[in-house]
């Protein structure tokens, strides 16, 4: 495999990632009011997330570094062609993310109750401007011959936007509620087990129409195997999480993203970013590629910190592993080994 | 305004909003780690509640630097692709790696460390700490140097195939001197600015535990004592510390970007020995360096530049001339890519007022916070408590001193190598040279409607949270140490100190037994 191959995957990689990750906490947050009917149980909800979401967020960031240090020709022509959207996602992400920490700030019953919105507010709309600009790039953009968009803000704003939108989000909901029923104990895990029984297989439907559409138009064989066993996934969680054994459902449909994400850029590969100009102006990975030495030097970088972070990463969900209860817990209780 | 203008406002704008948490970030991280250590050594109480306290603070502002540089990272592409496409060999990869090495490393282990008091054992949770500080000093030096080679561009050849930057040397990017010297004088700035803070916040508490007669042999007491002393102590030796870098980052300039040394200096003509400039009058804001006249020293602007006092440094007009003779005297005319700025001419004069005054607030007020700093040490010495209105109000008002020393220090820098985005590296003969001009790198495709509205929006949020930081650490620092004992505590006492010093279960009704 050459280096820009090896550079797409982890690519792909990252961003599968951030969307697995932060998919779990957009989810929890966006269902902070269905689910979390009294006050303690929005407490317990956002604890299951509170040490995480940061570290699922530099995902993100490092995604989007990524494709910038990797292929700058990409990062250069996506993100001005997806100008307003990717600035919503931004807004989202920030108002979310002071919203976390200024809530316990201050004790009352109205602040406490406004940045619990805000944190649901900006989790909705990262996760929807997150899925548009996905959607709109993997079904192509009005990209002209040198990578800049033609037709004003919204031209790359399409059907595509929208099915992407949908579809993280619809994922992002169940995927945070089978977290719950697994991290969680008492009413929240119940009401988070039901929702999920009730929605999964409806949830699952955007992102497998729209990685079977990407599929259709550039796929392989091996792409429909990977669609497949997404579809597959889907079925073999909604079938544990009928039976509550969460773990299972939980790793169900983890493969649900990861086979149709896979699927996705698969089909994609080798072009970052296709054009609905003219296929001639698809920015591809040869284009839009840094040097070799460049990319040789991220890859010893990568591959000496990489298994540092993702080591430490998953410690910390080990750390944290606990199932949670709105139960306070007793002041002098016993530290959790760890 | 066309796009280059709304877009180098929006740059300018929100990368020093976000400049104002980071050296709080790397300043007060490093000095609560060295509480926390404290607390661990020796067990007192004070350090306890110091750390509690002053972390508090950290990370209320932490998650405003975190939610500010999520805009940073993204912004390169949106309004700056240009920019992007031309600088990706080499800019993309210190981002990348920022990310992996650093943000991993802060956001995982600030996580370990609010969420661990009491769950995990009480070494890994100081490590925890640690972890997260070393991390925001290693994304400053990646963040450092990838904005270092953007004012001297080593390690790379122009490619012909491209015409762009390729990059041949990583190690010579990281070890750039430029990005050597900013660091170290950034690092030791941003330990100011948590001195600082320590200091104003000490001072206040405990004048006012005085006027309430309050006791000053409780715990409470030497809290405010050793933040003060603290701070004092960092404060005064960041400063020499930050002064001696700053001179040699001023040697760099000198030979890097002898035009923003000039202009600093409204130096119009070149003079041996040169003169440092103490005070400009006439009409600096006309851009037209004779115009200006000055109160000056003789001599010093020759040591500053070169350690002698002798060397000739070259003047504004001179260097002007000599910038058009080898960069060309307009830009081309080719609107494509150079927007509305096609075919004018090139002034390669930075804006005279934002080059001199940035760098005379920068120094001022370093100096304005290292006499607080010595203040508050020789008013708090020997076990004394300063009463002076003036003495106590005045720190607390220079808390604000650094920050802005830290502001217009960036802003001299970035407008200082105007117009150039990338500026020419001299070590380099003229036919190699890297370049870029600031009009050439915003993005083509996106319209000035989209950049206003992103500007707007952008300002207004950024506006609305620092309201709302500013007051809830306003009312949290009034309230004192006992409050910063019992807020984030999920409902443990960390294990090893008394029961009655951490309130942990103290307020536990069903919102503070959990951290969210
Ligand atoms: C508390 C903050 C603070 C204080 C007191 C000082 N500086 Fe500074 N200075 C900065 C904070 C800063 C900064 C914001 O961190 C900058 C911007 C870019 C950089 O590398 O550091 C900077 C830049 C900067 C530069 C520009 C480098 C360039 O453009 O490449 C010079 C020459 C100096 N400083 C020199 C000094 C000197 C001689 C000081 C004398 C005491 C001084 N600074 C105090
Ligand atoms: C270290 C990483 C940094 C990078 C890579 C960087 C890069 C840039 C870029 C690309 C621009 C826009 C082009 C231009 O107008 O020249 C810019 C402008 C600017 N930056 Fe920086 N910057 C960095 C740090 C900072 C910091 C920390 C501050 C201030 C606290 C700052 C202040 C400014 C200002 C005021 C402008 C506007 C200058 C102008 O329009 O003339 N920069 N910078
Ligand atoms: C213009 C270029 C810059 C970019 C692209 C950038 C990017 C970012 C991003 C994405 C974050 C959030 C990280 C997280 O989620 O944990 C962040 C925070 C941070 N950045 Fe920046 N940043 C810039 C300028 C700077 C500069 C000049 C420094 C240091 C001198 C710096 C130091 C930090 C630190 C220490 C943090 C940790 C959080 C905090 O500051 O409160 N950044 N930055």
């Amino acid at each position: 495999m050459d280096l820009q191959t090896l550079w797409f995957a982890a690519v792909a990689v990252l961003w599968t990632g951030f969307l697995l990750l932060e998919g779990f906490d957009f989810g929890v947050a966006a269902l902070l009011p269905l689910l979390g009917r009294r006050p303690v149980d929005r407490h317990l909800m956002l604890r299951s997330i509170g040490p995480l979401w940061d570290g699922n967020e530099v995902w993100l960031i490092t995604a989007t570094g990524a494709v910038f240090a990797a292929f700058p020709g990409w990062y250069a022509t996506w993100l001005p062609a997806l100008y307003l959207p990717f600035v919503l996602v931004l807004f989202g992400l920030i108002i979310r993310a002071v919203a976390f920490e200024w809530r316990h700030s201050h004790h009352t019953e109205r602040w406490d109750s406004t940045w619990t919105h805000v944190i649901t507010a900006g989790s909705l709309i990262a996760a929807l401007g997150i899925g548009a600009a996905l959607g709109a790039t993997t079904l192509g953009l009005p990209i002209d011959a040198d990578g800049n968009r033609v037709g004003g803000p919204f031209a790359g704003l399409g059907w595509p936007a929208l099915l992407g939108a949908v579809a993280v989000l619809a994922y992002s909901l169940v995927h945070g509620a089978v977290f719950l029923a697994l991290k969680t104990d008492g009413p929240v895990r119940l009401a988070a087990r039901a929702f999920a029984r009730r929605w999964a297989p409806v949830a699952a439907l955007p992102l497998l129409a729209w990685a079977g559409l990407v599929h259709l138009r550039s796929g392989t064989p091996a792409t429909a195997v990977l669609w497949l066993v997404a579809a597959l996934a889907v079925l073999v969680s909604w079938a544990r999480i009928r039976v509550d054994r969460e773990g299972q459902a939980f790793a169900a449909w983890a493969v649900v993203l990861l086979g149709s994400a896979a699927t996705i850029f698969g089909a994609a590969f080798p072009v970052a970013v296709p054009s609905t100009v003219d296929a001639a102006f698809d920015v591809t990975l040869a284009d839009a590629s840094v040097s070799d030495y460049t990319l040789t030097v991220m890859t010893w970088a990568t591959g000496i910190g990489l298994p540092v972070v993702l080591a430490y990463q998953a410690w910390t969900y080990w750390v944290f592993r606990k199932r949670l209860s709105a139960e306070p817990e007793t002041p002098h209780a016993e530290p959790v080994p760890a | 305004m066309d796009v280059l203008d709304i877009a180098r406002w929006q740059f300018g704008i929100t990368t020093v909003y976000h400049f104002l948490m980071v050296p709080l970030t790397i300043g007060l991280g490093v000095l609560v780690a060295v509480m926390h250590t404290m607390w661990a050594r020796t067990d007192k109480p004070e350090w306890l509640r110091m750390t509690r306290f002053w972390g508090r603070i950290y990370l209320i502002n932490f998650v405003l630097g975190v939610a500010t540089g999520l805009v940073q990272e993204f912004q390169f592409g949106l309004a700056w692709s240009e920019y992007s496409r031309f600088v990706g060999d080499v800019f993309g990869s210190l981002l990348a790696l920022e990310a992996l090495l650093a943000f991993f490393l802060e956001s995982t282990f600030l996580g370990l460390w609010i969420f661990g008091w009491g769950r995990i054992p009480k070494k890994l949770h100081l490590a925890a700490l640690w972890a997260a500080v070393i991390g925001s000093v290693v994304s400053a030096y990646f963040i450092i140097a990838a904005n270092s080679w953007m004012q001297h561009p080593v390690g790379v050849v122009t490619d012909d195939a491209t015409g762009r930057p390729r990059q041949v040397n990583f190690l010579a990017v990281l070890t750039n001197n430029t990005a050597l010297a900013a660091f170290s004088h950034t690092i030791v700035a941003s330990l100011m600015v948590a001195g600082a803070l320590l200091v104003g916040i000490g001072l206040w508490h405990l004048r006012r535990r005085t006027m309430a007669d309050a006791p000053t042999t409780d715990v409470d007491h030497s809290v405010w004592r050793r933040s003060v002393r603290l701070g004092g102590f960092v404060s005064l030796a960041a400063f020499a510390l930050v002064a001696l870098t700053g001179d040699y980052q001023g040697k760099l300039m000198y030979a890097q970007q002898p035009l923003k040394m000039s202009s600093a200096e409204a130096l119009c003509e070149t003079e041996a020995p040169a003169p440092f400039s103490v005070f400009a009058f006439g009409k600096l804001g006309s851009n037209e360096c004779d115009d200006v006249h000055s109160i000056t020293i003789p001599r010093i602007l020759s040591y500053l530049a070169h350690g002698d006092f002798s060397t000739a440094v070259p003047g504004v007009n001179e260097l002007q001339e000599s910038y058009a003779a080898a960069y060309g005297a307009t830009y081309p005319d080719d609107p494509a890519h150079y927007g509305d700025q096609a075919g004018r001419p090139i002034d390669y004069t930075p804006l005279l007022a934002v080059t001199y005054w940035n760098f005379r607030l920068m120094v001022g007020m370093g100096m304005v916070s290292a006499g607080v700093a010595a203040y508050a040490l020789w008013a708090t010495r020997r076990g004394r408590v300063p009463t002076s209105r003036i003495g106590v109000y005045g720190s607390l008002l220079a808390v604000g001193a650094p920050f802005v020393a830290n502001v217009s220090g960036w802003i001299f820098t970035e407008m200082g190598r105007q117009p150039f985005v990338v500026y020419p590296n001299p070590d380099v003969p003229r036919a190699e040279q890297v370049y870029f001009f600031t009009a050439q790198a915003v993005s083509p495709g996106v319209t000035a409607g989209e950049v206003l509205t992103s500007l707007i929006g952008l300002a207004t949020v950024y506006g609305a949270l620092a309201v709302v930081e500013l007051w809830l650490i306003t009312r949290f620092v009034r309230r004192g140490v006992t409050t910063a004992d019992s807020a984030p505590t999920p409902g443990h006492t960390p294990e090893g100190t008394p029961d009655d010093d951490l309130p942990g279960g103290r307020d536990a009704d069903d919102v503070l037994s959990f951290a969210y």
